[in-house]
C-alpha cells in the first residue's frame, strides 16, 4: 500500500477510514464508529464500539439504553486506532458536540460533524483545526441563510406571549439540543416563571442540568393537577412532531411557535403549520459557513449532509477545491 | 418601518381570523398617523405606487449575486421578493441602526421616477435587514399576500373603533390614504360624509348544489337563470357619482369606463360584467384583457366593449327594494332595466323548466360557450347580506376530464416550494406525447408527496429548473373548458386545468388522444 492511500472514503453506510478501520458516524451499524455527536442521524445503536466524547456516550445511552453499543470508549487527547491518528475537538453545536481530525499518513483530514459559531452556553465553543481536507456540513449551505441574533427571536416569543395573554405558546424544538437553548436564552431574555415541557425532553434536560447547564424551573406539561386555564400565558417546549397529534389540544387555544434554522424560509414555516417562526439554529449560516472554510483554508473542502451545491459553487467561484459528498441517511429536518 | 415588517410577518402565519383582527387593532393602537394609515392602503391594495417589476429586481439582484447561486437559492425559496431579501448581500459598511419610517419610503417610491427607481431600491435594501426587505419589496411590488383580505383590514379597523364593518365599508371608496379622518373618525370623532355617495352593498352570494341536493326541494318555489361566465358586480349611481365595484365590494370602475358612461340612473343594479358584441358574448379571457388596467386604450374599447347582464335591484331611485321577495324585485329590475333602452345593458333571461331534472337538460346544453351553469333562486327571497345556504344555489357545469401522461415537473412556489409540484402533462398524437397543459394544483398533500418521489426517482433529463420524467405516470386531469391556441403545439388551450386523480390503476398507452380533445373545440369563429 502506498502512502497515497485516501484517509477517508466514502460507503453506502457512511464515512470510512482505511487506515484505522473505522467509520465516522455511519448511518447503519458497523464494527467500529466514531460520532461527532449525539443527534439522531449522526449517533445510531447498534455499532461494535463507540468512541465519542463523555457526553455523547452519556446522551445516547439516555436516548438508546445502555446497551446502545458493545463497546465504548470516551475520546481523549491523540488516539491511535491501527495506522491513523484522531482527536476530537469542540464543534459548538450541542452539549458533547465535537469535530474529528483524523490522519493515517497521508493528509490531514478534519470531519465537522455539525457545528455553530455563535455562542452556546451548553458547550465549548468550535476550535479551528488545521487541515488538509474539510468535511464540512452544508445543512444551511444557501447563501439565502442568515440567522439572526437568537435574542431578537427570543423577544419575538415574548412579544407574542404578551399579545395573546390568553393563550398557550407551545415552541417546537427538537428534543436534544435546541429545547435546552430554548430554555437558555428564555432564562437569558429574563423569562423567570416555570417551563413546561414535553416528557421527551425530561432526561436529556436533567442531564444538561446535572452537566452544569443551568436551565431553571422546569415542570412537567402533562401534570394532571392543571387544568386547560392554567397555561394561559405559559411557554412549553415539546418535539415539533406534537404539531401533528393531539397532544396541542390540551392547551388553551395554542400558538404554535417553532425554533429553527428552517423558520427564515416562510414556505417551510408554512408547510410545518407553523404561527411563530423563529430562527434559532445550531448550524453554522451562509456567511459562517463560507467564512470558515476562507480562514481554515483546506487544500480540498468536501461537503455533506445538505445543500452541496450551493456550497461547491462558492468554492468554484474562490478558486478552491471541492466535492460533494452525497451521503444518504442524514436528515435534512432535524435540526 | 420595523412595526409594519413585523406586523406582516406575524400576519403571513396567523391563520386564525381573530388573531389576525387582535393583531391589526393592536398595531392600529400602536403605531401614529400617517403611518397606520400607509399601512392600511397596503393592505387594502389602495396605495398606489410606481410599480416595481420583477424584472428590475432581477436585474439588481443580478449585480451582486452570482447567477447560479440565485438560481438554486430561488429554486429552494421559491419567492422572488423573499429570495431577494434573503440573499441580499450586506453592504460593505453597515448600515447605522435607525428605522426608517414608512411614510417615508412610500414617498420616495411614488416620486421617483422610473430611471431612478433601481438606484432607490438598492440604497433601501442595502439599509434594511432581511424581514424588512421583504417588507419594502412586497410594498414595492405591490403583492402583499399576507392572508389579510381588504375586508378582513377594514374590519379589524372597525373592531378598534367599536364600529360595524358595514359602517366603514359604506363610505370606504370615498376615503383616500393615508385616511386621517376615518382614524379620527374610528377614535371618537366626526364622521367623514363627504365620502358617503355611492357606497358599496354587501351582495348576496350561493351556495353549490347537485340534482341529489335539489331534489327535495320543490321546483315551483324557485326561479333559474344561467350562470355567466364573466365577473358578478354591483353598478352603483348615486348623485352624479357611479361606481362599479367588484362583489367582495373593490372599486373596478377605472378599468371599465365605457360601462361607467352607460349608467345612466339612480341606483343600484347586481349583475354580471361581460364583454358584449351585441348579442354575442366574448369569453372571460376577453374580459381579463380589461381588467387591472389603469387606463384602457382607444382601440381596446371598440374591440372589447364591456356590457352588463342585470341579475337583481337592491335600490331604484332612492327606494331600497332589499328586502322584498325576488319575484318583486325581478319585476321592478326588468322595468328598470327596459327605462334605459341601452343595448349594453340587459336583464338576465329567466328559464323555463317544468322539474329539476327539466333544468339538469338544460345546464347539460347550455345555448352559449360563456355560460358556466345554473342560478337557483328562491322567489320568495329577500336580498341578503352574505352567502347563505338556501336562497340561492350554483349548479355548475360538469368539469371535463381526460386521462394525461405527465412529461415534466419543476419545482413549485409559494406553498408549495421545495415539492415537485408544477406539471406539465401530455396526450397522444400518433405516437407521439405531446404536452397539452400544465397544472399545479387538485391533488392532495398526500399525493403532492407522491408525485415529488415519483419525479426524483424517475427524472430522465433536465433543463434548468425543469425536469423531464419518464412518460410513465398517468393523471387524470379536470379543466372548465378548452379553447385554441397558437401558442401551443397541441393548438389548444385548457382552462383552469388540475390534477384531479392519480390513475396509477392505467398504463401510459391507455392515456387520452389529441383526437378525444379536439373534439371538445367551440367551433371555428366565422
Ligand atoms: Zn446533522
Ligand atoms: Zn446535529
Amino acid at each position: 500500500m502506498g502512502a497515497t492511500r485516501a484517509p477517508l472514503i466514502q460507503r453506502p453506510e457512511g464515512l470510512y477510514c482505511p487506515g484505522g478501520d473505522f467509520h465516522i458516524d455511519p448511518t447503519q451499524p458497523v464494527d467500529r464508529a466514531l460520532i461527532t455527536h449525539a443527534h439522531a442521524d449522526h449517533a445510531r445503536a447498534g455499532h461494535g464500539a463507540v468512541l465519542a466524547t463523555r457526553q455523547t456516550l452519556d446522551l445516547m445511552a439516555i436516548r438508546y439504553g445502555e446497551d446502545f453499543t458493545a463497546s465504548r470508549q470516551i475520546a481523549e487527547g491523540r488516539m491511535r486506532i491501527g495506522e491513523a491518528e484522531v482527536s476530537f475537538h469542540p464543534a459548538g453545536h450541542i452539549l458533547g458536540s465535537a469535530q474529528i481530525a483524523v490522519q493515517a499518513g497521508g493528509p490531514r483530514v478534519t470531519v465537522s460533524g455539525d457545528y455553530a459559531r455563535v455562542a452556546n452556553p451548553s458547550c465549548a465553543p468550535w476550535e479551528p483545526v488545521p487541515c488538509d481536507i474539510f468535511v464540512t456540513e452544508a445543512t444551511f449551505g444557501l447563501p439565502v441563510f442568515h440567522h439572526p441574533d437568537p435574542a431578537t427571536e427570543t423577544q419575538k416569543l415574548l412579544a407574542s406571549v404578551a399579545a395573546f395573554p390568553e393563550r398557550a405558546h407551545i415552541v417546537g424544538a427538537y428534543s436534544l439540543g435546541k429545547s435546552q437553548r430554548v430554555m437558555m436564552l428564555l432564562r437569558e431574555a429574563g423569562w423567570d416563571g416555570p417551563i413546561y415541557i414535553h416528557g421527551s425532553l425530561e432526561r436529556l434536560s436533567a442531564y444538561h442540568i446535572a452537566e452544569g447547564v443551568p436551565l431553571g424551573d422546569l415542570r412537567p406539561a402533562t401534570d394532571n393537577s392543571l387544568k386547560k386555564a392554567d397555561f394561559a400565558g405559559q411557554i412549553v417546549i415539546a418535539p415539533p412532531s406534537v404539531f401533528e397529534s393531539t397532544w396541542a389540544q390540551r392547551f388553551p387555544d395554542p400558538v404554535l411557535a417553532f425554533a429553527s434554522g428552517w423558520m427564515s424560509v416562510r414556505a417551510r414555516a408554512r408547510q410545518r403549520g407553523v404561527e411563530l417562526p423563529l430562527v434559532i439554529s445550531d448550524h453554522v449560516d451562509w456567511a459562517d459557513l463560507t467564512r470558515t472554510i476562507t480562514e481554515l483554508d483546506p487544500a480540498e473542502t468536501w461537503v455533506t449532509h445538505g445543500r452541496e451545491d450551493a456550497v461547491i459553487r462558492w468554492c468554484e467561484l474562490q478558486g478552491r477545491a471541492a466535492r460533494p459528498l452525497h451521503l444518504a441517511g442524514y436528515e435534512d429536518e432535524a435540526e | 418601518m420595523r412595526d409594519f415588517a413585523a406586523l406582516l410577518e406575524r400576519l403571513a402565519f396567523t391563520p386564525q381570523r381573530n388573531a389576525k383582527l387582535r393583531l391589526l387593532a393592536q398595531y392600529f393602537a400602536a403605531v401614529p398617523d400617517p403611518e397606520r394609515g400607509l399601512a392600511l392602503a397596503a393592505l387594502t391594495g389602495d396605495l398606489k405606487l410606481r410599480a416595481v417589476t420583477p424584472s428590475l429586481l432581477r436585474g439588481l439582484v443580478a449585480e451582486r449575486v452570482d447567477p447560479e447561486l440565485f438560481a438554486i437559492s430561488y429554486d429552494f425559496v421559491g419567492d422572488l421578493a423573499e429570495t431577494i431579501a434573503l440573499i441580499w448581500p450586506d453592504p460593505e459598511t453597515p448600515p447605522n441602526d435607525t428605522d426608517l419610517p414608512l411614510p417615508q419610503l412610500v414617498a420616495e417610491l411614488q416620486t421617483t421616477g422610473k430611471a431612478g427607481l433601481p438606484g432607490l431600491i438598492a440604497a433601501r435594501l442595502d439599509a434594511l435587514n432581511p424581514s424588512e426587505r421583504y417588507a419594502y419589496l412586497k410594498l414595492a411590488t405591490g403583492a402583499m399576500r399576507v392572508g389579510v383580505s381588504a375586508r378582513l383590514a377594514r374590519a379589524a379597523l372597525a373592531e378598534y373603533g367599536g364600529l360595524q364593518l358595514i359602517e366603514i365599508e359604506e363610505i370606504w371608496h370615498g376615503l383616500t390614504p393615508p385616511y386621517l379622518d376615518l382614524f379620527a373618525w374610528v377614535e371618537g370623532g366626526a364622521r367623514p360624509e363627504a365620502a358617503a355617495l355611492a357606497p358599496f352593498r354587501p351582495v348576496m352570494l350561493s351556495t353549490a348544489t347537485d340534482l341529489d341536493a335539489l331534489r327535495p326541494l320543490d321546483p315551483a318555489d324557485y326561479v333559474a337563470e344561467w350562470k355567466w361566465d364573466g365577473i358578478r358586480v354591483q353598478a352603483v349611481s348615486d348623485q352624479g357619482r357611479r361606481r362599479l365595484y367588484s362583489r367582495t365590494g373593490e372599486d373596478i370602475g377605472a378599468a371599465f369606463p365605457d360601462l361607467l358612461d352607460r349608467l345612466d340612473f339612480e341606483g343600484v343594479i347586481d349583475g354580471e360584467l361581460l364583454v358584449r358584441r351585441g348579442d354575442a358574448v366574448g369569453t372571460f379571457g376577453e374580459l381579463q384583457q380589461r381588467l387591472n388596467r389603469k387606463t384602457v386604450s382607444k382601440k381596446l374599447l371598440e374591440t372589447h366593449p364591456a356590457g352588463l347582464r342585470a341579475y337583481d335591484l337592491l335600490i331604484w331611485q332612492g327606494e331600497d327594494l332589499r328586502a322584498l321577495p325576488f319575484a318583486e324585485r325581478r319585476a321592478r329590475l326588468e322595468a328598470a332595466i327596459a327605462s334605459l333602452g341601452d343595448p349594453q345593458i340587459d336583464t338576465s333571461a329567466l328559464l323555463d323548466f317544468g322539474d329539476w331534472d327539466g333544468l339538469a337538460a338544460l345546464r347539460a346544453a347550455p345555448p352559449d360557450p360563456v355560460i358556466e351553469g345554473v342560478m337557483i333562486k328562491r322567489r320568495d327571497s329577500p336580498y341578503l347580506a352574505g352567502r347563505m345556504k338556501g336562497p340561492w344555489f350554483k349548479w355548475k357545469r360538469d368539469p371535463l376530464v381526460i386521462d394525461a401522461v405527465l412529461l415534466y415537473a419543476q419545482r413549485g412556489h409559494g406553498k408549495r416550494s421545495g415539492y415537485y409540484s408544477d406539471f406539465t402533462f401530455g396526450v397522444w398524437d400518433g405516437n407521439e406525447l405531446v404536452p397539452v397543459g400544465k397544472a399545479y394544483f387538485g391533488f392532495t398533500d398526500e399525493e403532492l408527496r407522491a408525485l415529488d418521489r415519483f419525479v426524483r426517482g424517475n427524472t430522465i433529463e433536465r433543463f434548468g429548473p425543469v425536469r423531464a420524467v419518464k412518460p410513465v405516470k398517468v393523471v387524470e386531469v379536470a379543466f372548465e373548458g378548452l379553447n385554441r391556441s397558437g401558442r401551443h403545439k397541441s393548438g389548444v388551450a385548457m382552462r383552469f386545468p388540475r390534477i384531479s386523480r392519480i390513475r396509477d390503476d392505467k398504463p401510459a398507452a391507455e392515456a387520452d388522444r389529441i383526437e378525444t380533445l379536439r373534439a371538445l373545440l367551440p367551433a371555428e369563429a366565422p
